[in-house]
């Protein structure tokens, strides 16, 4: 399925890096300010679905560069990858860890356990859904 | 220790490389592990002797209080020292009486792993892993008997004999459960030291019966018993080492090891002396009226077992002796009579006593050692058999209940015991000379070896019983009774009434092998006509019901209409909850509606029309979209009362599954009305009551709190602890992580789930 409208067509290629790059921006921001790994997925998988309606499915897949699947999986394994320092350390499993790194300019860049595993959580989503949009597009074809 | 019952799996692995390197030494070079293994039980016994017994402890679930400890007393040392003592000759054998089969490295990766789950349980102290290791010989054994899969038979004997042991496996769990609250702990060695009155408890009665429906499925007591015959089709090393000597006496094992705590009550003794006894007498009798040499065999090993768990029950202090010389005394015997009638099979190629005869010739010291296993097997001096039955004899005279009438199915037992030991031993060996298949020599030596050292060490214990005494019985007998008991063996107890029992069972056991040729149809004509009310016949009955069930069972609930599934759940889900509410907490509305606003009203009305339309339209794009109509308003709620993460988190959800649904569309066939008006009223009447229920249900939760709520705990907390602002995500990702791990993998499994469907659809299209 793809569309030839040439709106669709123009619309989807200036909304989609927004769409992505609002979506890390909700991913790096979701533990403070609402946001988070899920909704980020959501949004970025939103935006591949537009792009999908635009240009078909097998464009999308080579924009989305791996596989939907492994996509899948790498975020399966962002989650668990954020259990190892707790288990380094002996804690009970998923026990966050937090490191500070102080940037020029005197401010400091959080990096967490729990971001690793919302990064995790976002490309487990969005992962998800690529699947089934791509997937359920090709059998249709 | 943990390395000694580890050590069978790790060899295991590597077990088909080896065999590439070995080659037909494979057998021996395996055999050097449970060599070493008993060398190494063997160092164990002096401080067993000097403490009684040795607990060891390796930390696996501490949270749950499931550790791998081991507990190590005469008792378990028996039987660990016979598992690996006579693994080591049955992997020699096996080397060469499987030598050349196609299957023999993954015949040696199940033997090893069967032989360490053997040793983890009658080493584990807890309660849990005694079942998962109980467990696991039962999967092995099942593979074993399953050895040849390409035989149809095989495999069902397989499934069989998994079907009784596992069964009862989870039955066992059960018990065992249930003898953890009792006792209040799940090490086994604790259990034993409190002296809490189990037999006083609530559930003593309950966890007797669990327990030993366990016990009594996986040692083939009646009327369980039938698998173990069946379980011969294996290849004839594992009926020797799984079927007579180890795996089978795993129930005995729990029986005995628990002897001292529940061994108190009268459902305990009562219940095993009777199906001992029934056990007992039933396999001689069995024994005695086959004629494949390998279910003669697997009969006297029930009449074995039979009087194992009777003697466990009879409990006096000479029965408890008997039961450890008796359990010593078959494993020995046993597994030499297995392994000989294998070399028959190997060397002659049938299995029919019938059609053996005169084989000393063609094979001498296959003879000599058969007659050896043979005499042990019928109790006669000077075999450690004969101390055994002695001692056997005198504790039924003694017993204080039931005395004569298990003395006279002891006796008859052993008459039936004397004509079976003939029949291995005689009747292929001496006599006219038979036609055989093959035309028979002598074994290999490695199939000789094993049965050879067996039946020494039997002639050795019998004219020398302090030495195994000394070592190891004495205290083994302890363990079973729970206090230190004083044995004394000997081959020669005088003139006494066991002895003239001895002496008649033999004459009446000589003269009744005389007259076997004559007895044998008409012994068959009856067994065949019993077998039809037999337990086995049950038990084929009970798997016909399974299947007859189980089609009822699809038919009815299962039949791929999705909107009965649906129907279904949604009407015992809600019927449940709302009688749950009704019962429990009442109906109870309070609705103050003075402070809601007009665009609350509003989006109420939005919902309300949705959802009808959305259920009565005959467009499904209509449908789709209004249902994305009810869940942005859905959305638009959550924003209005502050829940900006959830209010995102709905409108996205809501776009992509009406995504998600529009691509589905295009591929259903044209919108029909199939359903009837009586089941669309009955869908509408369930539904009208899931929502009714629900509503009352949310505001039933809106007046009661059966706890504090935990948001002001996350409130307070999520800034110091999670270092977030945004509660909803701290939550997620750090509080209740592990449930966002949880979901995720379901999501992911989820993916995987459609993508097969989509994936399998697409390629039936394919198909020419």
């Amino acid at each position: 399925m793809k569309s030839n409208t040439l709106i669709l067509h123009t619309a989807a290629l200036f909304i989609m890096p927004l769409q992505l790059m609002f979506s890390v921006f909700l991913l790096l921001r979701g533990h403070d300010e609402p946001g988070g790994g899920f909704i980020g997925g959501l949004v970025a998988a939103s935006a591949f679905v537009l792009y999908a309606f635009a240009f078909g499915s097998e464009p999308t897949r080579r924009i989305l560069r791996v596989a939907p699947r492994d996509l899948l999986a790498a975020g399966l394994l962002f989650a668990i990858a954020s259990t190892i320092p707790a288990f380094l350390a002996g804690q009970p499993m998923l026990t966050a860890h937090w490191w500070e790194l102080p940037l020029p300019g005197g401010s400091y860049l959080k990096l967490s356990t729990p971001l690793i595993f919302d990064i995790g959580v976002y490309a487990a989503v969005l992962g998800t859904i690529m699947t089934f949009v791509i997937n359920l597009m090709e059998s249709e074809e | 220790m943990l390395l000694a019952v580890l050590s069978g799996f790790l060899l295991a692995i590597v077990a088909p490389a080896l065999h590439r390197v070995t080659g037909r030494y494979i057998g021996w070079t395996l055999a050097i592990l449970p060599a070493s293994l008993t060398a190494y039980f063997a160092s164990l016994i002096p401080e067993v002797q000097a403490n009684g017994s040795i607990v060891l402890e390796y930390a696996w679930l501490p949270g749950l209080g499931i550790n791998l400890n081991f507990l190590v007393d005469g008792l378990s040392l028996v039987f660990a020292l016979m598992i690996s003592g006579i693994g080591t000759f049955i992997l020699i054998y096996a080397g060469a009486y499987l030598a050349g089969h196609k299957y023999l490295a993954r015949f040696f990766v199940i033997m090893l792993s069967f032989m360490a789950s053997m040793l983890g349980l009658v080493l584990s102290d807890n309660l849990i892993s005694i079942f998962v290791f109980w467990e696991l010989t039962s999967i092995t054994s099942y593979m074993l008997i399953g050895f040849n899969h390409e035989d149809m038979e095989a495999r069902k004997c397989a499934l069989q004999g998994l079907f009784v042991t596992a069964g009862g496996g989870l039955v066992l769990m059960a018990g065992l459960i249930l003898l953890s609250i009792m006792g209040d702990s799940y090490s086994m060695s604790e259990i034993l030291a409190s002296d809490l009155a189990l037999h006083q408890h609530a559930f003593y009665t309950g966890a007797v019966i669990c327990i030993l429906a366990g016990c009594f499925t996986k040692s083939a007591q009646v009327p369980f018993h039938f698998w173990l015959p069946n379980a011969m089709a294996a290849p004839t090393p594992v009926s020797a080492f799984l079927h007579s000597a180890t795996m089978v006496k795993a129930g005995v094992y729990l029986m005995a090891r628990l002897n001292p705590s529940l061994g108190e009550g009268e459902l305990w003794s009562q219940a095993l002396m009777l199906f001992g006894a029934a056990t007992m007498f039933t396999g001689a009798y069995l024994a005695f009226s086959s004629t494949g040499i390998k279910k003669v065999l697997a009969y006297s090993t029930i009449m074995a077992l039979g009087t194992l768990t009777m003697l466990i029950g009879v409990g006096t202090e000479l029965a408890l002796t008997a039961f450890i010389c008796f359990l010593v005394a078959h494993s020995l015997y046993k597994g030499a009579l297995f392994m000989i009638a294998g070399a028959l099979d190997h060397e002659t190629g049938t299995k029919d006593i019938t059609r053996m005869g005169g084989l000393r010739r063609a094979m001498p010291v296959t003879t000599v050692i058969a007659c050896l296993a043979a005499l042990s097997l019928a109790g006669l001096p000077p075999l450690f058999g004969f101390i055994a039955k002695e001692l056997l004899f005198e504790s039924l005279l003694d017993s204080p209940l039931w005395s004569a009438g298990l003395t006279t199915a002891a006796v008859a037992a052993a008459v039936l015991i004397v004509g079976v030991a003939g029949l291995v031993a005689i009747k292929p060996f001496f006599g006219k000379v038979a036609n055989t298949p093959k035309t028979p020599h002598e074994a290999p030596f490695g199939m000789l070896v094993g049965p050879a050292v067996l039946s020494v060490i039997a002639l050795v214990f019998g004219l020398a019983p302090f030495l195994p005494e000394g070592a190891l019985l004495q205290s083994a007998v302890g363990s079973v009774n729970g206090a230190a008991v004083e044995t004394h063996l000997a081959l020669w107890h005088g003139v006494n009434v066991p002895l003239i029992l001895s002496i008649g069972s033999l004459v009446l056991g000589l003269s009744l092998l005389a007259g076997w040729n004559r007895l044998q149809p008409s012994i068959y004509a009856i067994n065949t006509s019993a077998a039809r009310f037999g337990p086995e016949a049950g038990y084929f009955r009970f798997m016909e019901g399974i299947t007859v069930v189980a089609a009822w069972q699809t038919r009815v609930l299962q039949n791929g209409v999705l909107g009965l599934y649906l129907l279904l759940l949604v009407a015992v889900t809600f019927g449940l909850a709302g009688y749950t509410l009704l019962t429990k907490q009442g109906i109870t509305v309070s609705l103050d509606l003075t402070d809601s606003h007009f665009y609350e009203w509003g989006i109420a009305l939005l919902l309300l029309v949705a959802a009808v339309f959305a259920s009565a339209t005959h467009s499904r794009l209509g449908s789709v979209a209004s249902m994305g109509v009810l869940g942005f308003g859905v959305a638009l709620t959550f924003i209005l009362f502050s829940a900006p993460d959830l209010g995102i988190t709905q409108l996205l959800v809501e776009t992509l599954t009406v995504i998600l649904l529009v691509l589905v569309l295009f591929k259903l066939p044209e919108f029909v009305n199939l359903s009837s008006p009586f089941e669309r009223y009955r869908d509408l009447a369930v539904a009208t009551f899931a929502g009714v229920v629900m509503t009352l249900l949310i505001l039933a939760a809106l007046d009661v709190q059966y706890f504090e709520s935990i948001s002001s705990y996350y409130i307070e907390n999520s800034g110091t602890l999670g270092h977030g602002r945004n509660i909803v995500n701290v939550i997620l990702v750090d509080f209740r992580a592990l449930d966002t791990l949880g979901e995720i993998f379901v999501l992911s499994l989820a993916a995987l789930g459609v993508l097969s469907m989509i994936k399998l659809r697409a390629e039936d299209q394919y198909k020419p």
